[in-house]
């Protein structure tokens, strides 16, 4: 293989011969050493779901300590380290990787191409996630987990105020899985840009393909930021600078200006994908193109752009200004258009339809309205004296997990059982699949809606005990009793997928009766993906194809 | 702290019945301001919360119109390929930026009204975040107390925010918005209330292990009681003269207290914890950790970790005896 180092970018327009030699691997290391965009995209979810599995055991641990007042179940320390592995994990280790699985798998399938531009840079994004995620919980053998929360404020995540050594593996880790995110997100534009099957115009993206190419440009811009941040946050702990202390003229506020405009985009990096899981999901089940395709792609270009001018409506309580503060309440607000243009959107692609109620689908219309709570409470931040009084309270709580949990979770899974029959070529249980569904959806909206009002009632986040005012007892048990569920709910769906792994339907190409090129295929696909890509004249090859009646003519498209 | 297992449950099934059957808003801080600026905040906050309201409801009623009425039935003929409509995409985008635009609009005038002007006048309070405790200073008469702030009635009062070590955040909901004491950054608060009565407080941005146990009390009284209450907060306390007590004063002087606490008429003159003072006259220990009483002050003085582990107060490992000379000494400071 020497030699070859240089030329790896083109090795996905010419790669067979060089690259089969990967392949000849078989069982584990087939996996280790394998640069098979299908074969790293599932290794990205197993991963996810591992460190899903760690995120919520920690979240389990928090709602029983939070289920009475006044409790000792966990020292304050403990329930500290916990939240801050919690967030940190969920975001940077489960929604990013599980999503970026899904975008790696199915990007170059949806484009007819045969891998990503750069296979083995691929594979160096996902293990560099992989080894992020291990450095972090070694912390925990190391000295102790981090305990500063997951944004780890400036002063109190300096020496002075976090002495263990698990704020710098926090550093590290972040600093470490951020490199592989820019990695891959290059990888994504290239691929796009450049391994498009004849006649795949960008006109003719599926939507998924769309907002994961202008999510990688987000997480290009966006994760530099952090990353610069936080080596500056390494060198005062570890060469006693003072970028972050205050005590010696450094500032406490300039981290936050940078953990932000990280951090915002950072919150549509984590949804971009999952809007554009339902953008396919739901056209499918409701046998109809999806309404208003420029209007959709379009909205997720303006969130991109809008997303970079919001960070400071995370910062209203610091007492910024009243002309900063009406700025970052506009383009706050601003923002929200787009993403309603995105509902509306779904919604109406669902009329006139014929909705075939799979569980993919039930996933992905629960989706629609669990996300518009998240993003409703989301408004209320932007109105600056709402936020003034709700931010860092439980009202927050809610409001972030009915955009995650709510929005990215639930697309996921709506993603996961319309997907896995490709991944595997067996059908996950429709049967246990209804389970899982109205498990998560009760247990989804038991755990968080009640936390809406605990917030109003002044209960502020990342407390490990509250004592007992009137209602606040009754409110957290329920909470936790909700969470609870949604164990139940997470204990259903593996046992589906052990089970339909072995046990499952055969899925065939094709079992949804699909039209994107993923379903052109065998499930799973070959090595290379196609033997053949069928004419690709519009939006809905296989649509086309079966249908050559109805084919969708592009530019006709208005009622 | 500790309280029976059974006792708890009971309750807590009580609560339960109290919470479907009559839940009273009035538990709900935010939305019973006792200040223009709180109230001002909750008129804007129930406006906003009826629209987003009526726009979840359009919404979700949308979703589940389509559900009933498009369900796939046997036998039903191929949709009709509709890929859009221009008409309507200008619908949805317009409406929504002209609601926003509303909205704006008494989001701005709201926020002055929420938020006034400090203005030129100098501050009357001085408010300064510790891990885990509040400090507080009325900067004309001199009062120093801590994790207690006492208002009169009807009067705005401006605050100064401060922060000795990491972000803190000041907040008591029914008196308006949160604002957070930044360290090398002042910031500053109109404090009123319109009513007697005692308002809780906390620390609102994560600020380390004792986060939780950060809590204050804003005690507002008539004209006559504050100002009664700020003269006995200037006395200087006498030494005492019954022996348990005044072992205690010893034992206050020779141990380090005085290197961490100021207790006026000692030597003991530093922040680094809570001014001990008219201990005896505060409702709350240890930023809410505890009520304050003899025997609470007592198990916090035995060891501090009990009430509130991870605080920075020491524990002395004190004897017995010790304990009930320093509480002896700590009653008598009034
Ligand atoms: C290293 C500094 C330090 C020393 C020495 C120290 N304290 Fe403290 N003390 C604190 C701090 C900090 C707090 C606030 C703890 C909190 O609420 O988190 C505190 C709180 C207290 C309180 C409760 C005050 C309140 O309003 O809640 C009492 C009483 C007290 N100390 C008494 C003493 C006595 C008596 C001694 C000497 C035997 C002593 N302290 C020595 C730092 C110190
Ligand atoms: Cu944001
Ligand atoms: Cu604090």
């Amino acid at each position: 293989m020497k030699g070859h180092e240089f030329t790896e970018g083109i090795a996905g327009l010419v790669g067979e011969r060089e690259r089969v030699g990967w392949f000849s691997h078989e069982g584990l290391l087939g996996w280790v050493a394998s640069v098979d965009h299908k074969q790293v995209g599932l290794m990205y979810i197993v991963a996810a779901f591992v460190f899903f599995g760690l995120g919520g055991i920690e979240a389990l641990l928090m709602r029983i300590q939070l289920a009475v007042p006044n409790n000792h179940f966990l020292s304050p320390e403990t329930f500290n380290a916990l939240f801050t592995m919690h967030g940190t994990t969920m975001i940077f280790f489960v929604a990013m990787p599980l999503l970026t699985g899904f975008t790696v798998y199915l990007v170059p399938l949806m484009i007819g191409a045969r891998d990503v531009a750069f296979p083995r840079l691929n594979a160096m994004s996902f293990w560099l996630t992989l080894f992020a995620g291990l450095m972090l919980y070694f912390s925990f053998f190391a000295g102790g987990a981090p305990s500063a929360g997951w944004f780890s404020y400036t002063p109190l995540s300096e020496a002075a105020f976090s002495l263990r050594s698990g704020q710098d593996y926090w550093i590290l880790s972040l600093i470490v899985a951020g490199i592989g995110t820019v990695a891959g997100a290059i990888n994504i534009i290239v691929t796009v840009v450049t391994l498009r099957a004849e006649g795949m115009t960008m006109k003719r993206l599926p939507l998924f393909v769309w907002m994961n190419f202008v999510n990688a440009f987000l997480m290009l811009f966006a994760l530099p930021v952090l990353n610069a941040a936080l080596v500056m946050l390494l060198i005062d702990r570890q060469l006693h600078a003072h970028f972050f202390t205050p005590a010696s003229g450094g500032s406490a506020l300039l981290w936050q200006h940078y953990f932000w405009a990280f951090g915002h985009p950072e919150v549509y990096i984590v949804i971009l994908p999952a809007f554009g899981m339902i953008s396919e999901i739901i056209p499918v089940f409701s046998r109809k193109p999806i309404f208003g395709y420029e209007f959709v792609a379009a909205s997720t270009v303006a969130i991109a752009f809008l997303s970079f001018t919001v960070w400071a409506h995370h910062m209203f309580a610091v007492g910024l200004g009243h002309i900063a503060n009406l700025f970052f309440a506009v383009a706050s607000m601003s923002i929200a258009v787009p993403t309603g243009v995105k509902i509306f959107n779904w919604t109406a692609t669902m009329y006139g339809g014929q909705l075939r109620f799979t569980t993919a689908m039930k996933f992905a219309v629960a989706f629609i309205v669990m996300f518009t709570i998240g993003g409703l409470s989301g408004v209320s931040f932007a109105v600056v004296p709402i936020d003034w009084q709700l931010t860092d309270t439980y009202y927050l709580v809610a409001h972030m997990h009915y955009v995650l949990f709510g929005g990215t979770v639930l697309a996921s899974f709506a993603g996961i059982y319309y997907w896995f029959p490709k991944f595997s070529g067996r059908l996950l249980s429709e049967r246990l699949g209804s389970w899982h569904f109205w498990l998560t959806f009760v247990g989804l909206n038991l755990t968080f809606f009640i936390q809406h009002i605990l917030g109003m009632m002044g209960m502020p986040r990342r407390v490990f005990t509250y004592p007992a005012l009137p209602y606040w007892a009754a409110f957290n048990m329920l909470s936790t009793i909700g969470a609870f569920v949604l164990l139940i709910a997470m204990l259903v769906f593996l046992y589906n997928v052990v089970m339909s792994l072995r046990y499952g339907e055969t899925a065939g190409d094709n079992p949804w009766d699909a039209w994107t090129l993923e379903w052109a295929t065998t499930s799973p696909p070959p090595v290379e993906n196609f033997v053949r890509i069928p004419p690709i004249h519009g939006r809905r090859p296989l649509w086309d194809l079966a249908h050559p009646e109805l084919a969708d003519e592009l530019g006709k498209v208005d009622a | 702290m500790t309280t029976h297992p059974t006792r708890t449950a009971l309750r807590l099934l009580f609560d339960f019945v109290g919470a479907i059957e009559v839940f009273n808003l009035s538990s709900i801080d935010t939305l019973n301001p006792v200040s223009p600026q709180a109230a001002a905040i909750t008129r804007l906050f129930l406006g906003v919360l009826v629209i987003l309201a009526v726009i979840f409801v359009l919404v979700s009623g949308l979703v589940v119109y389509a559900i009933v009425r498009y369900r796939e039935r046997p036998g039903s003929s191929m949709p009709r390929q509709l890929a859009g409509s221009r008409k309507l995409e200008f619908l949805w985008t317009a409406v929504p930026i002209g609601l926003l635009a509303t909205v704006f609009v008494f989001t701005a005038k709201t926020m002055r009204a929420a938020n006034p002007k400090k203005g030129t006048r100098p501050a009357d309070l001085l408010v300064v975040g510790h891990q885990w405790w509040w400090e507080v200073k009325y900067l004309k008469s001199g009062v120093i107390t801590a994790n207690e702030i006492h208002l009169p009635v009807g009067k705005a009062v401006l605050i100064q925010l401060e922060a000795a070590d990491v972000i803190h955040d000041f907040w008591v909901p029914q008196l308006g918005r949160k604002i957070d004491a930044i360290p090398g950054h002042t910031n500053y608060l109109w404090l009123r209330a319109d009513r007697p009565g005692v308002y809780s407080g906390i620390c609102a941005e994560f600020c380390g292990t004792e986060h939780a146990w950060m809590r204050f009390e804003v005690v507002v009284q008539s004209p006559e009681e504050f100002t009664a209450w700020e003269q006995a907060q200037l006395k200087i306390p006498q030494p005492p003269s019954e022996p348990e007590a005044l072992a205690g004063m010893k034992l206050f002087n020779e141990l380090t207290c005085v290197n961490c606490h100021r207790l006026a008429g000692t030597r003991a003159n530093q922040t680094a914890g809570p001014d001990l003072t008219h201990l005896a006259q505060r409702r709350m220990l240890a930023g809410g950790a505890a009520v304050n009483n003899p025997q609470t002050l007592a198990e916090w003085l035995k060891d501090p970790d009990r009430i509130k582990p991870g605080s920075n107060m020491p524990n002395f490992h004190l004897s017995d005896a010790q304990v009930r000379a320093l509480v002896a000494y700590l009653e008598t400071t009034k």
